[in-house]
């Protein structure tokens, strides 16, 4: 077998990879998100076990590393008879994983909406319903922008997980190019690049929320 | 058939007894102050009165309602019952017309047009009707503090509660809130207002309560109360007051 040297051809197959390391953060963000609301929510509410429940799996899944999930998912669920393909177990676990975090950064922004607005809307006869919907969550979703922009930066860089259950996204496509062509500095600094082309705005994103909400301070 | 009827109210947080048996009564139009020292109970009586405080023993109706009914009775109770509170409370992320006319909308289904003239005709009352558009963080204090009283109104309450309203207030912009307030009272609405103004509730208020311990120490007509105080302990509250 003849190496190949690490070229045009090989660059493209990472950023082509890349697409998958996009896709995977977008699948544990949007799933993430939705569980990681509900659970929120659950976390902020009137009834004590609905609470201590969303505290337990929030718990749970932050004690526990992501490459568990995975492998619970790929290879548990596969001896128990569920075959999932590498992407539908990648997505799966990096949703929980998601969802454990989010839950717990939302919960915080919740509460960090100041006890008299709950208050202030419950005196003018509004519904627990009312108070979130038009009150506290427009308020909550605020102070929540520059630490979820900040999470996306970590779900990006921990897609790469996945690479262990043979997902080919941009740390698996380095990995490849790596055995073929045996130049590991050109290839992983390549992929390095281009995690960090990614991350970067993203980063720079939430840091620019952040100096906005300061300076607009209440709004 | 009066307004507000407290009677026999104890409250307690855990082990300490804030409210130890209060009774008191007020007349359709008529304005109560609630005066007395820091801890006295007074601004818990008042939060009790919209069921911001749940009491332990004895019995509140108010505009109508019987508190301690369930979610839904207390809703209803408290379309009828404004409450403005030493913070202002407005909804930051909304406009001064959207903090008025959210309410209205969204609990009493007003329609959106009506809701509007509603909120203009509230910010004319309390000398604003220029901040529709504004938001509370462009506002000063006393300028929040009135569309909160504004925002109130809105709903078309039967009793106002005020708590320390003008507490967190420059002495100028207490007097621009205090000025609405006496306006309300001349209008004939019923008002409990806790407050550190003796002035103004020796001037507008029909009754004042001097609370102290938890209890009603004393209570009369303002002008009498101020001027021929029966107790040791509220001869020295209006003294120290003086300064």
């Amino acid at each position: 077998m003849t190496l190949k040297t690490f070229g045009l051809d090989q660059f493209g197959f990472l950023v082509f990879s890349l697409q998958w390391t996009i896709l995977l953060t977008v699948i544990a963000l949007v799933g993430g998100g939705l569980l990681g609301f509900a659970v929120a929510l659950a976390r902020t509410a009137h009834l004590k076990p609905v609470r201590i429940a969303a505290a337990t799996y929030i718990q749970v899944i932050q004690g526990i590393p992501v490459l568990m999930i995975l492998f619970l998912s790929y290879y548990g669920l596969s001896l128990a008879g569920f075959e999932l393909p590498p992407l539908c177990a990648a997505g799966a676990s990096m949703t929980i994983y998601a969802s454990g975090y989010l839950a717990e950064i939302w919960r915080g922004c919740i509460q960090a909406v100041p006890k008299q607005q709950w208050e202030a809307s419950e005196s003018l006869a509004m519904t627990r319903l009312q108070q979130y919907r038009y009150v506290i969550l427009p308020q909550a979703m605020r102070i929540s922008l520059p630490p979820t922009v900040g999470f996306a930066v970590q779900v990006v860089k921990n897609t790469s997980i996945t690479s262990i259950i043979g997902f080919v996204e941009l740390a698996r496509a380095g990995q490849l190019i790596n055995n073929a062509t045996f130049q590991p500095f050109r290839v992983f600094l390549a992929v390095a690049v281009l995690y960090f082309v990614v991350c970067y705005p993203l980063s720079q994103l939430s840091r620019l929320l952040e100096r906005r909400l300061h300076a607009g301070s209440s709004r | 058939m009066p307004e507000v009827v407290v009677e026999n109210v104890h409250k307690s947080f855990g082990a300490l007894e804030v409210l130890k048996g209060v009774s008191l009564s007020v007349g359709r139009g008529e304005v109560f102050a609630l005066i007395g020292r820091s801890g006295s109970g007074k601004s818990t009586l008042l939060r009790c009165m919209n069921g911001l405080e749940k009491i332990n023993a004895g019995r509140i109706e108010i505009a109508g309602h019987a508190l301690g009914g369930d979610a839904r009775a207390l809703r209803k109770l408290r379309t009828d019952v404004g409450i403005v509170f030493q913070s202002y409370n407005l909804f930051p992320h909304l406009t001064v017309g959207e903090n008025i006319m959210l309410a209205p909308r969204i609990v009493k289904d007003v329609a959106k047009a009506k809701a509007r003239d509603v909120a203009r005709e509230v910010l004319q009352l309390v000398g604003l009707s220029e901040k529709f558009d504004s938001y509370p963080d462009q506002l000063s204090g006393g300028q929040q503090q009135r569309v909160a009283i504004a925002r109130s109104l809105a709903m078309r309450p039967k009793v106002m509660l005020f708590d320390e309203v003008t507490s967190a207030l420059d002495p100028e912009l207490t007097e621009e809130v205090l000025t609405v307030m006496e306006n309300l009272a001349r209008d004939g609405m019923t008002m409990i207002l806790v407050t550190h103004e003796m002035g103004f509730a020796r001037r507008v208020a029909t009754q004042t309560i001097f609370m102290h311990k938890g209890k009603i120490w004393e209570q009369g007509p303002s002008a009498a109360l101020f001027a021929d105080p029966q107790t040791p302990e509220l001869r020295q509250f209006v003294k120290s007051d003086v300064k």
